[in-house]
């Protein structure tokens, strides 16, 4: 078993979803009715239903030209209201209560911004963001959002195909992982200034194929603008199958590693927090079940679904897996 | 926001408080609820009759003045106001819309905060009196005991009522999985018994020694009530250490009372 997984995550070129297959299959999917729309500008007019449900907030700068990307809701993910996505947040290096992310985030800086690029790839390097972001459109893509801590959201971002992103550095054959890491500046992030938090930086990481599904992007806006500090500006991660905390925030480093990452809740606790993280009914966190969430906005919680509705799209890389000993 | 209407007006905070109110009233909290009207009442109508007595048995105003500001006279009443203001502020957010992205999560977690912290200020009562050898103060420990029973009870219920919406094979998981809501809800359990045991007339028919041995259940529920919250918490123990600290002071000077 081991032995094939090991076979699974290893990325053969063959095994890579080309640009163009996936754009079909975007296409296959607007035309069965699962996407609203293939295309629209965002330049403020409302031309498919999608673009529609997304009313640009007038908070922070647009972002132009948008792209409508995949978007699979279902009749009850009515997209959560601006103030909640943006107001009720865990991102501990700005504090650990839901509001501290919007209330100390004020005089964090997200620009001039540069990634760096490192580890077993062909193309390393320092980028500035505006570069890093230039090959690739900035698509829309409306997904629900689960927390470990059984609450969830519906949030229209706006990102970029982080499998496109893996294949511009050209990955060699021996990175079977990608690893991400947040900034650490604790004179503009104050829970930075605490070690009793979590030890800094923030650390995440998905398998080589994790990172090329479709659904994983790296998002550098929500509602149509640019991502506000307190949602991790300016760039994160946001892998909708998988709880929350995979998803990191304001990256500054990503690296190709051949060994599985250690990501930082799981440093803190492994028992309770593990690498996959998929958000999964059937195993329950220690401390709670995972088997029903609180949608923010609704009164009565309601049950949590198989990676968080992404089975279809995500479900076959884990087929062969144990999901309750791979947490 | 400007052009953001997903939803209606957020009516759910209301609803919410409404519905905790209504499910609470209809379980446990009459009780308290009818303990703290009977203190309130018998201090306020004492305090009433103290000063109506003195200014038509006595004619000198200074005299009847001198009465009224006893200690004894206005404190009660006095904390009896104070242990209301976190419902009622409460309330007041929920009625503003100030609970927040999660008003569920909101309501529970500052009921639960309060729950503790009464229990500590009651659990406080003896010590600072030992310390200070301020007598009056103990008159004060019932009534912060009560208050400490008055909060736990919205808790539980907003956990039972809001949290899991009386969804009862989730809460009996809960309690039976879940470490930290099984300390949560035995704490509670070892409350009950203290809180209808509070009368006078408990505390006659009990007698003193046999309702003293019987109030001891407070020290562990308060040490549960503390486990409770550190269990919960993802990082950073900080505000779960403060309230460990100030038990285990409280329990030193209990002891150093008794062995010294």
């Amino acid at each position: 078993m081991l032995i094939r997984m090991a076979r699974k995550s290893d990325p053969k070129p063959s095994e890579i979803t080309s640009r163009d297959d996936y754009l079909n299959r975007r296409k296959f999917l607007a035309s069965s009715g699962l996407v609203a729309g293939s295309m629209a500008l965002g330049s403020g007019l409302a031309s498919t239903p999608a673009q529609a449900a997304v009313e640009r907030p007038g908070v922070g700068e647009a972002l132009t030209p948008l792209v409508d990307g995949y978007s699979k809701l279902g009749d009850s993910d009515p997209i959560t209201p601006y103030d909640a996505v943006t107001s009720y947040n865990n991102f501990y290096e700005f504090g650990t209560g839901k509001e501290d992310p919007a209330e100390n985030s004020g005089p964090f800086n997200p620009r001039p911004w540069e990634i760096t690029v490192d580890g077993l790839c062909a193309n390393p390097g320092t980028i500035g963001l505006e570069d890093f972001l230039k090959p690739h459109d900035l698509e829309e893509r409306i997904y629900r959002l689960r927390c470990v801590e059984a609450w969830s959201m519906v949030v229209p971002w706006v990102g970029i195909s982080l499998g496109d992103v893996v294949k511009r550095f050209e990955p060699l054959g021996s990175a079977k992982y990608v690893q991400f890491e947040t900034i650490v500046r604790p004179e503009e992030m104050n829970g930075q200034r605490s070690r009793r938090i979590l030890p800094w930086p923030y650390v995440e990481g998905l398998r080589l194929d994790e990172a090329m599904n479709p659904l994983a992007i790296l998002a550098v806006g929500l509602y149509g603008e640019v991502l506000p500090n307190q949602n991790g500006a300016p760039i994160r991660l946001m892998v909708p199958w998988k709880y929350g905390f995979k998803s990191i925030k304001s990256i500054v480093k990503i690296s190709f590693v051949e060994g599985q990452p250690k990501n930082t809740w799981q440093v803190m606790a492994s028992s309770e927090y593990g690498f996959y993280a998929n958000v999964n009914p059937k195993v329950d966190h220690p401390r709670w079940s995972q088997a029903r969430e609180r949608r923010i906005g609704d009164f009565l919680r309601r049950e949590t679904l198989m990676f968080n509705g992404y089975e279809e799209e995500v479900g076959e890389m884990y087929a062969d897996m144990n999901l309750r000993r791979s947490y | 926001m400007p052009g953001v209407s997903q939803t209606g007006p957020n009516l759910l905070p209301v609803v919410s408080i409404a519905i905790v109110l209504t499910f609470t009233n209809a379980c446990f909290t009459p009780m308290c609820a009818v303990l703290l009207l009977h203190t309130f009442v018998r201090y306020t109508t004492l305090h009433y009759t103290a000063v109506v007595m003195t200014d038509t048995t006595q004619d000198t105003h200074s005299n009847s003045k001198r009465k009224a500001l006893k200690p004894d006279r206005w404190l009660k009443p006095l904390v009896l106001l104070l242990g209301l203001i976190p419902a009622i502020w409460l309330v007041g957010r929920g009625l503003t819309g100030d609970l927040g992205a999660n008003p569920i999560e909101t309501i529970t977690r500052y009921l639960g905060d309060w729950a503790l912290r009464f229990l500590l200020i009651a659990l406080a009562v003896t010590p600072v009196r030992i310390l200070s050898g301020w007598a009056v103060i103990g008159r004060l420990r019932r009534m912060l005991g009560l208050y400490a029973f008055f909060y736990v009870t919205l808790h539980l219920m907003s956990y039972i009522g809001l949290d899991q919406y009386f969804f009862w094979p989730g809460i009996f998981q809960d309690v039976i999985k879940r470490i930290y809501i099984t300390l949560g809800v035995g704490a509670v359990l070892m409350l009950v018994p203290l809180a209808t045991t509070s009368t006078d007339a408990m505390v006659k028919r009990l007698g003193g020694r046999r309702w003293r041995r019987l109030h001891i259940l407070v020290y562990p529920a308060g040490v549960l009530g503390v486990i409770h919250f550190f269990m919960m918490i993802k990082a950073d123990f900080t505000e779960p250490t403060i309230y460990a600290v100030v038990l285990a002071l409280l329990f030193a000077v209990r002891l150093y009372k008794k062995w010294a």
